[in-house]
């Protein structure tokens, strides 16, 4: 087995060309993703979460393009490759689970058929073959009388049995890698316990590698190995979950930790981040955060900070760079 | 509980929608009419000043209420009276708009629940012109005032909704539902739709409102942590019933109902490092035709031949109520890990 990891990511910049100057949604962003690993992609809306996993299957929107950096899937570059070459990865050695499962499912065909239609397109076995895999497929996401359903059509489906189906057939192909976005924000908390449960063990016996992109924080925290928070279409932190999760360095993680209400905690007050995310069109100079940091300082407003090792934590944040005068952040850092 | 009479009190509120198809495909397919019970006798109190909130899945009832706690929807039957009057009857009255203008509602959406085309200031003028709070300057600089009141400029008045990012417009919608002077508000889902670093500013906000002009929140949400950090008291909505309410400290520390306890394990919890969350089988059942006995019977672990034949009745313990036969009997209580 490749000790390659099966994503890897560096310094990747999409852009939109527009009639009032070019948009960056992602911005040099970087990371890997290894066999068997999940990793989470967190931030709010506008942050660049789903821009990246489009931009990975080659599925983003015109006029946007990749205009820097690299994608590999177990070493073999993808960014470059042709439409046609990309339409075959696309499921085969890519799959995906989006947010709303009825877009994601054609309504007017049975389940079992867009299965056996996946399977086939990608892997030389009979129409039999391919049928007898599908029924296996759902069954192994848990719907019962697999058999029966199989002939059914989404809309016969509740929202979590169809959100199996739509796992169902992104495995189906046995893929290297599941890029998975929001897959349980439309589902109630019991289902989305039961999707995520099934989506973790899948992934684990298989060794397929996840990238989850989610804003929910407890999401992250429960089902990702790793995790990378992007800001305005910059990565502001990576690091191992349990490490950025409890000990945050970037004042957005920080501030993101610190504003999320704990069913098990009784703050009296929640702690909030003044401010919104900045439109594409007006990122601030320097550090994106800048306008809404507490600890703000000379550089911030000016110049961008890129990723260091902080801890076991990577961080993009000037606060850290120990060439400036003094750290003003040490003692937290060791905190 | 509070001496005082409660402001809002909702009395064995119940909604049902008929839901049949039309009268020629009955005809031709032999089928029955279809009613779907939204509601089904839900009682509760809100003393003033202090916050109620619906928790459940989609399905379970919370809008519906929610609206017909307004008098946006009429209840099949049961009432909603407002400091001890009926307000589906004073809705009818002449004296309905005096009543209105003490119930406001600010919805999940601040997408859709601003008009486009109306600048801010506008929007939030309108409530204030329909109930004669003010007119000429006065109304004008009511807006102001409300603008600043909920964080926003004074000449965010000019702009248009599409001008504000998804927390702002919230603001908004919570300018103009305060503009009439409420005492009530029905929030349904209002921190839903919005990032988390912007749903704790609108949480903070609507608690200062609450404290400073003495507001009574009906709270609607899916979520638990939300609720925990708004709420005084707390019903838990299962398929149209009440199966739970309590304070908060006796619902968190104590929950009694099975699906409280479920929903409270199934929420993702941010300093749960790669648990896997003991998932609860099954979704919850169709509405049209709900499962006999408790509704939540065939999730539940702790049914047994009772369960699935007795509706379950509310009954008190400690200041809980609990609609649940293994509660009242003490039937196994798993321990929470």
């Amino acid at each position: 087995m490749s000790t390659l990891p099966v994503l890897s990511i560096s310094d990747l910049i999409v852009e939109f060309p527009t009639r009032r100057g070019v948009l960056r949604p992602v911005d040099r962003v970087g990371f890997d993703i290894a066999r068997g690993e999940i990793l989470g992609v967190v931030g709010e809306s506008g942050a660049g979460k789903s821009m990246c996993g489009s931009a990975i299957v080659g599925l983003i929107d015109r006029p946007g393009r990749i205009t820097g950096g690299e994608i590999r899937l177990s070493g073999e570059r993808i960014d470059t490759l042709s439409q046609e070459k990309m339409r075959r990865i696309r499921g085969k050695r890519i799959g995906m689970v989006f947010q709303d499962p009825l877009t994601s499912l054609n309504p007017l065909m049975r389940v079992g058929d867009q299965i056996v239609e996946t399977i086939r397109t990608h892997l030389p076995v009979s129409e039999h073959e391919a049928r007898r895999r599908a029924v296996a497929a759902l069954e192994e996401v848990g719907i019962p009388a697999a058999s029966t359903r199989i002939d059914s059509y989404p809309h016969q489906f509740s929202g979590g049995m169809r959100q199996r189906v739509v796992i169902a057939l992104a495995l189906a192909a046995e893929p290297e890698l599941i890029i998975a976005d929001e897959p349980t924000t439309a589902l109630d908390v019991s289902v989305q316990a039961q999707i995520m449960a099934l989506l973790k063990r899948l992934c684990r016996d298989r060794g397929t590698a996840v990238m989850l992109i989610t804003h929910d924080m407890g999401v992250i925290a429960e089902s990702t190995d790793r995790v990378a928070v992007l800001y305005a279409g910059r990565l502001a932190e990576i690091g191992p979950t349990r490490d950025v999760l409890s000990s945050p360095r970037h004042p957005y993680t920080i501030g993101l930790m610190a504003s999320t209400p704990s069913p098990t905690g009784g703050a009296d007050r929640l702690s909030q981040i003044p401010g919104a995310m900045p439109n594409l069109r007006a990122i601030p100079p320097g550090c994106a955060f800048n306008p809404r940091c507490t600890k703000a300082f000379g550089p911030c407003t000016s110049e961008l900070p890129v990723l260091k090792p902080v801890g076991r934590n990577e961080v993009a944040c000037w606060l850290f760079d120990d060439a400036l005068t003094g750290n003003p952040n040490k003692a937290e850092e060791n905190a | 509980m509070s001496e005082q009479t409660p402001l809002i009190r909702a009395e064995n509120l119940t909604c049902v929608f008929d839901v049949s198809k039309p009268w020629l495909n009955r005809v031709i397919e032999r089928r029955e009419r279809q009613f779907l019970t939204a509601a089904r006798n839900v009682t509760f109190d809100i003393p003033k000043g202090k916050t109620f909130a619906l928790v459940g899945e989609s399905g379970s009832g919370k809008s519906t209420i929610g609206k017909m706690a307004v008098g946006l929807l009429r209840p099949t039957s049961g009432k909603v009276t407002v400091d001890g009057t009926d307000l589906f009857g004073a809705l009818k009255a002449s004296s309905a708009s005096a009543l209105r203008r003490r119930i406001q509602m600010i919805f999940q959406s601040p997408y859709a629940s601003l008009n486009p085309r109306w600048r801010v200031g506008d929007i939030i003028a309108e409530p204030i012109r329909a109930f004669g709070l003010a007119s000429g300057d006065a109304v004008g600089a009511r807006v102001t005032e409300l603008l600043e009141q909920v964080g926003l400029a004074e000449n965010d008045g000019q702009k248009y909704p599409h001008e504000f990012s998804g927390g702002q417009r919230q603001r908004i919608a919570i300018a103009r539902a305060l503009a009439s002077n409420p005492e009530f508000i029905v929030c349904d889902e209002p921190t839903s739709a919005l990032d988390v670093s912007v749903q704790s500013q609108v949480l903070n906000l609507m608690k200062d409102l609450q404290r400073d002009l003495g507001l009574t929140y009906l709270f609607i949400s899916h979520d638990l942590s939300v609720v925990r950090y708004m709420a005084d008291q707390i019903g838990v909505l299962y398929l149209g019933q009440l199966v739970e309410t309590a304070n908060r400290e006796d619902l968190f520390n104590n929950p009694q109902h099975p699906y409280t306890r479920m929903l409270m394990d199934a929420a993702p919890r941010i300093d749960a490092f790669g648990r896997t969350a003991d998932a609860v089988k099954g979704e919850i059942p169709d509405p049209i035709t709900p499962p006999p006995g408790c509704p939540f019977h065939p999730r539940c672990p702790l049914v047994d031949n009772r369960c699935k034949t007795e509706v379950p009745k509310p009954f008190q313990t400690g200041e809980t109520n609990v609609a649940c036969h293994a509660a009242e009997e003490g039937r196994g209580r798993p321990e929470a890990a």
